[in-house]
């Protein structure tokens, strides 16, 4: 049976990546437990993360914005906090203006606060801005990520470089013009295109905007060190990738799209981890039970066989539907966490979860779960 | 047969994973079974859908394309091309959000107006996008006064919330999170866009064959009983919690739910679809 053990040994960083809805942020909740059952200092870094999984940690209030220490009996730490783009994207800018005047001036700039709300990857760029800060934080020893539920999940890669891309935009260098005393902003109405785009748009938006990219000016530099700094660590061999899905044929198709890209950028996949497969029941094969039940006589014995047959012939679908990324991960193991038949609500479930991934996941005392 | 939808466009919405674009797809289907003249919209870019419903039209609207025809509609031609080469599409959205969703939503609009569809049905954006896809109308309206923007947002609303034209079909499973999160979307759409909920759509509801309790039964020792014992202990556990679930959902809901059964198969295909789509006429009537 595989297990995620060794494929954690060493990690400073632990990115859990798949897409929507198939249990990444549990699957990261219960890589944090098992880390510091280990011994370590855990940060688990959640985006949106489900009012259940709060419940399960402990945490009643929900996961705030800063990180919180979990209550837990085990040998090192574990902390959790969700991703507050606004709040996050607040502390890059202080971080990276040139002083306090300019930090104000954009984060109260209308434009700048629909940017944090609607850029699309500023999520995702939050969430390695987090790592980032994270990693340099004495506190803690390993950063578990649970990436955005991004329909692309390669935005996650790419997110460092998203804010110094649109600073790049054209637009930027239609709107500003450099000047000796350095750039200044265009007069909107001298150019067709802003004055089309004030008519679609409203003068006073497109106002707004002008003021951001004018108070932005001089920071681009900073952000896009930083930018590289935060690459460095996505793919430094510290960090590990974790593709979480579901033994379906979609979830399967984007985490081996994944699996490809990183590889693409010389990173490779450390582990899979495939959600509510279907459990097996006993070795016999799925045609088996089927003619066991035409040839019973009891009808209601006939009626087991018939759903042994059922479960089993999803097991075996779901397999096959799991092969290509079995097929994309070379030595690094799969491990599959079987369907429960309830919901994971409290710690006795996350501990249960925490069987099916690591040998001896006991940490958590599981007191007459159900 | 009775109606389950009498809207011109359904908009299909739902956390990721919980299979929208399945329940689009039935809609889908089951309406051109019955005779209706039908097309899907998909949002994202995916090709899914396509694959689904052979046979249906499908479109594509990406909030790109929505806006530059938009824009060339409006005697803004220049605009659009320079807007396609620079790339100010970006710029814009983030100095109006909601822009792209309102001029996806009026693209929807026009084809609806257009009668050449007995039913749109729309396969909404992924995960927590849809709350915002759907109040960005009703956001735009709050916050700019005049213009064509304005003009576009106002009939985007008037499509949203006249329950003839326009129904939302949020789509759940019948599990804890899902069921919550539904819930929880209800309110929201109701409170902020005043949109009229079509029927909630449980999806991978266990198909109710017969499995009988097994703890009642003399079926020896041995492997094959052991199997046959855990498998039905499984089966009957999962049953009751999906009872348990649906019953939470009747509670807090007030209009009726559908169920899609489960089908024995890791992702469904074009078959399926039209298995689910006469399961679903049979059961609750057409879109």
């Amino acid at each position: 049976m595989s297990t995620l053990d060794a494929a954690l040994d060493g990690a400073s960083v632990v990115v859990c990546c798949g897409s929507g809805g198939v249990g990444k942020t549990t699957t990261a909740a219960v890589i944090g437990i098992e880390l510091a059952r280990r011994g370590h200092r855990v940060v688990v870094v959640t985006i949106d993360p489900a009012r259940r999984l709060a419940d399960a940690l402990g945490l009643p209030d929900g996961i705030g914005a800063e990180p919180q220490r979990i209550d837990l009996d085990a040998p090192g730490e574990l902390w959790a906090m969700m991703l507050d783009t606004a709040v996050m994207f607040d502390r890059v800018v202080r971080a990276n203006a040139a002083d306090e005047e300019q930090a104000d001036r954009i984060v109260q700039n209308r434009f700048f606060r629909n940017m944090v709300g609607a850029l699309s990857g500023t999520q995702e760029y939050m969430a390695s801005e987090a790592l980032h800060q994270l990693h340099g934080d004495d506190r803690f020893d390993v950063v578990v990520v649970d990436t955005p539920p991004s329909r692309h999940a390669l935005d996650f890669l790419e997110a460092p470089g998203v804010l110094a891309r649109f600073l790049d935009h054209k637009v930027f260098r239609l709107l500003m013009l450099p000047t000796r005393r350095g750039l200044k902003v265009l007069n909107t109405a001298a150019q067709p295109i802003l004055r089309a785009i004030g008519r679609v748009v409203g003068s006073d938006v497109l106002a707004d905007a002008v003021a951001f990219f004018q108070a932005f000016t001089g920071m681009e530099a900073g952000f896009r060190e930083r930018a590289a700094s935060v690459m460095a660590l996505l793919i430094s061999p510290q960090t590990r990738y974790v593709l979480v899905a579901a033994p379906r044929h979609d979830t399967v198709a984007e985490a081996v799209w994944f699996a490809d890209q990183l590889r693409a950028r010389g990173i490779g996949v450390s582990a899979a981890v495939v959600n509510r497969a279907h459990p097996r029941f006993g070795s016999g094969t799925a045609a088996e039970a089927v003619e066991r039940a035409a040839a019973e006589d009891d009808p209601r014995i006939a009626a087991l066989w018939a759903n042994l047959a059922e479960l089993r012939t999803i097991a075996e679908r779901e397999r096959q539907a799991v092969a290509p990324l079995h097929d994309r991960l070379g030595r690094a193991p799969m491990v599959d966490v079987p369907l429960l038949a309830g919901d994971v609500h409290d710690r006795g479930g996350l501990a249960e979860i925490g069987t099916h991934l690591f040998k001896k996941a006991r940490s958590v005392p599981t007191p007459g779960r159900r | 047969m009775p109606t389950l939808i009498a809207a011109n466009v359904v908009v299909v919405a739902g956390k990721g994973g919980v299979g929208k674009t399945t329940v689009t797809a039935v809609l889908a289907r089951a309406a051109a079974d019955a005779g209706r003249r039908v097309l899907a919209v998909e949002l994202d870019g995916k090709p899914l859908l396509a694959d689904l419903l052979p046979g249906i039209e499908v479109r594509s609207i990406t909030p790109t394309d929505a806006l530059d025809e938009y824009l060339r509609e409006h005697g803004f031609t220049r605009v659009a091309k320079r807007l396609a080469t620079t790339g100010v599409i970006d710029v814009i959205s983030t100095a109006a959000p909601g822009i792209d969703d309102i001029v996806v939503l009026g693209k929807i609009k026009q084809l609806e107006r257009s009668g050449q569809w007995d039913l749109i049905v729309v396969d909404g954006p992924a995960a927590g996008h849809a709350i915002t896809f759907l109040t960005s109308a009703q956001g735009m309206l709050d916050s700019v006064r005049g213009g064509p923007v304005f003009a576009q947002a106002k009939d985007v609303m008037e499509l949203l919330t006249d329950p003839e034209r326009c129904q939302i079909v949020l789509v759940t499973l019948p599990e804890a999170t899902p069921v919550n999160e539904v819930i929880e979307t209800m309110a929201t759409l109701v409170d902020r866009v005043g949109v009229r909920l079509g029927p909630v759509v449980v999806n991978e509801v266990d198909a109710r064959t017969d499995v009988p309790d097994p703890t009642a039964m003399k079926l020896g020792r041995g492997a094959d009983a052991n199997a046959l014992r855990a498998a039905a202990v499984f089966r009957r556990a999962r049953r009751a919690m999906q009872d348990d679930e649906i019953a939470r959902l009747e509670q807090a809901i007030t209009m009726p739910h559908v169920d899609l059964v489960s089908l024995p198969v890791a992702g469904l295909d074009a078959d399926h679809i039209r298995t689910l789509a006469a399961s679903l006429a049979r059961a609750a009537g057409t879109p």
